[in-house]
């Protein structure tokens, strides 16, 4: 156990390095930020004093490395725009992000799982092969489409859900606002969350029901049925725990690449956070926030996948990620 | 009354060129505390009456005639939540492979009570007694602690056991045992097949045991059916099947047994079962580009073997001390002659492939030195000489459906390494490789179709002509006919023999199956746990072996001759 997260550990401060230089290059090479932080009055002189004040003419390298060590520190700069550490700007806008990512998962993972077990279990029922068609229109939409047919059947058509924002949020911790504890906060949520998991589910019914059929042709699912099993406990006990080893490992990755798509989502329902944040930051030129938020995400990538890896280690006992004695 | 009665039994499989009748009226009927053997070659559809008597067959095939009776009940007739009450708790089964039988991501714990909670409707606390108990029925030490544990901690034999386990966990009256052993090795083999034998004296359960293997039929079934593409040839008891088989293809299979007692110049020809291809055109292997090969310092030892070493980590750790490693070879020391056939053998994990793999050039060796005709494999500077040794050295792997490469023509798959290696005239290789072709016997029409639209045994053949086309000197032959049905590895095996005669190859033949090896090698070595225990000529090996590990194995094999032929 230790050994893998030691690993992990290491293969995280790889990544997240890489992820550092990319992000600095840009810090580097768009725009001065001398520019943004000083007025027409200043003069060229002052301007050059203050850049070697600075650092700004030093190597690359050099200046890279005083980034790092920054960032180390957990100082990944101020933004210019809400003239607060960047950090800051992101910890206050990352709850509603979160709390977004976490209802489409749950909407992903009570849809998916049932659909694509239905779908392979009765592959010739007519609801199967509904399912598996809704799944390929599902796929080629794009979220922002799906996002604002929703606003206009359900808020402009019938007015039933809002359409944009938060809506009412009850404070948690001093720190952490939800929108689960209130109705209008679970009102306000439930679209975007469906627009965010639309282009997610059905990959994953997908999945779900691909692994689900290999699982069922397998040698052990035709031993369970000779031991006189009824259907259901060999569909719902032996065979899809094992369907789910790919999907969580794949699932991983997903919810990755969801808090990214969380950009596109939350602008169209002016959702506030953190993706709606980095759009306005890319408006503004305001470089610091979104190489901050580069960072960040990156981070998140990698925290996610160590612990669905941790996960797959508990579920699969023939991974031996506890260092157990054989 | 029978314990089980099948009234010509009809099983077929549509698809989408008409209807295959997989199991043809077949008749036949086992008695409580009987085995009866079932016995056919791949495709004859004794595994497919196993699953038709429990409707447990794969989609889309259906039980399309006949009755199966248990216990004077008629059970073909039951609906699926009657036959599921039959399953397990009437009608155990167990299945080829342990390795892929029990769910890898449950304890053997959970897997006995479910089954025991499911067929006798024991309380929890009862129900595990029980399994406890079962364990140790089967033969497994500290079954308290080991229920605790997944499948994957134990090896394949002890795998087999709880899957026994749970066959009888529902108290049955008839076990089907589809292939219990194919995937065990001898010793234990015996094993298993001992306990299912006592098992069903002492339970006084009837068995159904299908199997290929002509040697198990001999030494644990009272009766045998014999059954050829779906229809049932001969039934009767072991002794008169074995004995005085009545029907031709009897007599054929029988004939294709590699048998342990004589050696054979040949095996006999099995004309019943696959007709060869005729009309093929003959080459002249004196004269053909086949036969042409640069010899060498001939010295007469062709291939040198000493002190090679290699092991395996198994767990890999951070500090030296806590890291576990496997010994794959222990300073193997042999030599291969010019010419003659050189037999490897042992169980799985004593280390036979790897020295292949590491001859081959496939693995590297921590130490020791490899020697082909003059030349030094191992470490050795000059890379075109070992690379021009390597060429000589060809293999023909295990498997032949995932040795060959599905996406490729069967002339392009034999025409590679002679391009590859610039070995002939660009213009000449078509006709090289349809030559080959002809010489395995397959023909050179064959050349553009691909590997799946072939049988195992034509398969191996195209993997034959395909080590050819490096034109060897010799030949690893890796376990070649294990995967391939007695008839063909009868055909397999007696071309390798022609083609040694012809083109004076040496081989390095390596099996678990004693008889094969008894028929086809000159020297012998045994293997275990990565060490040559003995090694010897044939006769002297099979006949007067030194080792008690030999004498061990020779007298577990189950021996197909003890009805004396």
């Amino acid at each position: 156990m230790l050994q893998f997260l030691f690993k992990r550990l290491l293969q995280a401060a790889i990544v997240m390095l890489i992820i550092s230089l990319l992000s600095f290059s840009i810090k580097d090479k768009l725009g001065d930020p001398l520019r943004e932080m000083t007025g027409m009055s200043v003069s060229t002189a002052e301007r050059e004093m203050l850049r070697k004040k600075m650092g700004l003419n030093d190597p690359f390298l050099v200046q890279y490395g005083r980034f790092v060590k920054k960032a180390l520190h957990g100082d990944l700069g101020t933004s210019y725009f809400h003239k607060l550490p960047t950090m800051t700007v992101i910890l206050k806008k990352l709850p509603a992000t979160l709390e977004l990512t976490f209802a489409a998962t749950l909407i992903i993972i009570f849809t998916s799982i049932p659909l694509g077990v239905m779908a392979a279990i009765k592959p010739n029922h007519w609801f199967s092969k509904l399912i598996m068609a809704f799944s390929i229109i599902g796929i080629s939409i794009p979220v922002f489409v799906t996002a604002l047919a929703l606003i206009y059947v359900f808020s402009v058509k019938l007015g039933w859900m809002p359409s944009f924002g938060r809506g009412e949020t009850v404070h948690l911790f001093g720190y952490w606002d939800t929108n689960f504890l209130s109705k209008d906060g679970i009102m306000h949520i439930i679209m975007p969350a469906i627009a965010l998991s639309s282009i997610m589910v059905p990959l994953f019914i997908r999945l779900v029901r691909a692994e689900m059929l290999e699982e069922l042709s397998s040698e052990y699912v035709k031993f369970a049925r000779a031991k006189g099993l009824s259907r259901t406990k060999v569909y719902f006990k032996h065979a899809l725990k094992n369907t789910m080893l790919p999907v969580i490992t794949v699932g991983g990755v997903q919810i990755g690449i969801m808090v990214a798509y969380t950009i596109l989502t939350e602008s169209v329902f002016q959702w506030p956070g953190m993706g709606f944040m980095f759009l306005e930051a890319v408006n503004r030129s305001d470089i610091p926030l979104i190489v901050a938020y580069i960072m960040f995400v990156g981070f998140l990538f990698v925290l996610v996948n160590t612990l669905v890896d941790l996960l797959y280690g508990i579920i699969n006992p023939t991974v031996n990620l506890l260092g157990k004695g054989q | 009354m029978s314990l089980l009665r099948i009234d010509h039994l009809n099983i077929e499989f549509p698809n989408r060129y008409g209807t295959k009748l997989a199991v043809n009226d077949v008749s036949l009927s086992i008695e409580p505390g009987e085995i009866l053997g079932l016995v056919g070659e791949s495709g004859a559809g004794k595994s497919t009456i196993g699953n038709g008597i429990v409707q447990l067959l794969s989609q889309p095939g259906r039980v399309s005639g006949g009755d199966v009776y248990l216990n004077g009940e008629l059970i073909s007739d039951f609906d699926d939540e009657a036959i599921r009450k039959v399953r397990g708790s009437r009608i155990g089964f167990i299945f080829q492979d342990p390795m892929t039988s029990l769910n890898p991501l449950f304890t053997v714990e959970d897997q006995l009570i479910e089954t025991i909670q499911n067929c006798l409707g024991l309380s929890a606390e009862k129900a595990k007694q029980r399994a406890i108990e079962l364990l140790e029925k089967v033969g497994i030490a500290d079954p308290e602690i080991r229920i605790k544990q997944y499948p994957h901690q134990f090896s394949g034999g002890m795998r087999q056991r709880v899957v026994i386990a749970i066959a009888l966990a529902g108290e049955p009256e008839l076990i089907i045992a589809d292939e219990p052993t194919t995937a065990l090795d001898v010793s234990v083999q015996d094993q298993i097949l001992q306990l299912i034998k006592d098992l069903c004296i002492n339970m006084n359960v009837g068995c159904m045991l299908v199997t290929h293997d002509m040697g198990v039929i001999a030494n644990v079934t009272d009766r045998v059916a014999v059954l050829y593409r779906g229809r049932l040839v001969e039934i009767g008891s072991t002794k008169q099947v074995l004995t005085a088989p009545k029907h031709e293809y009897t007599k054929s299979l029988i004939s294709a047994v590699p048998i342990v007692s004589k050696r054979l110049d040949r095996f006999p020809l099995v004309e019943y079962i696959e007709a060869e291809e005729k009309g093929l055109k003959h080459i002249d292997v004196s004269t053909h580009w086949i036969g042409q090969i640069k010899k060498h310092n001939t010295t007469g030892d062709l291939l040198t073997i000493k002190y090679l070493n290699l092991s395996f980590i198994t767990r890999d750790a951070f500090f030296k001390k806590n890291r576990r490693s496997i010994q794959a070879t222990k300073n193997v020391t042999f030599t291969i002659k010019e010419g003659e056939s050189f037999g490897l053998v042992g169980e799985s994990g004593s280390g036979k492939s790897t020295i292949a793999r590491m001859v081959a050039g496939l693995q590297q060796p921590d130490s020791g030195s490899i020697i082909f005709d003059g030349t030094e494999l191992i470490n050795n500077p000059d890379r075109d000489a070992v690379a021009e040794a390597h060429l000589q050295i060809q293999m023909i792997f295990q498997n032949p459906y995932s040795s060959l490469n599905s996406r490729m023509k069967i002339n392009d798959i034999i025409a590679e390494p002679i391009l590859f290696h610039g070995l002939a005239k660009k213009s000449d290789v078509s006709g090289i490789v349809g030559d080959l072709l002809d010489h395995v016997g397959l023909g050179r029409k064959t050349g553009l179709k691909y590997p799946h639209e072939f049988s195992g045994g034509q398969r191996q053949r195209i993997s034959i002509a395909r080590a050819l086309a490096c034109r060897p000197r010799l030949l690893i032959c890796d376990e070649p006919t294990s995967a391939l049905d007695v008839s063909v590895q009868a055909q397999i095996l007696n071309l390798l023999k022609d083609l040694q005669d012809e083109l004076g190859l040496t081989m390095l033949f390596i099996s678990h199956d004693l008889p094969v090896i008894r028929q086809m090698c000159d020297r012998i070595a045994i293997m275990k746990k990565g060490e040559v225990l003995e090694l010897a000529e044939n006769k002297e090996f099979f006949e007067h072996p030194q080792n008690p590990y030999t004498r061990e194995l020779l007298e577990l094999m189950p021996r197909f001759e003890q009805y004396g032929q």
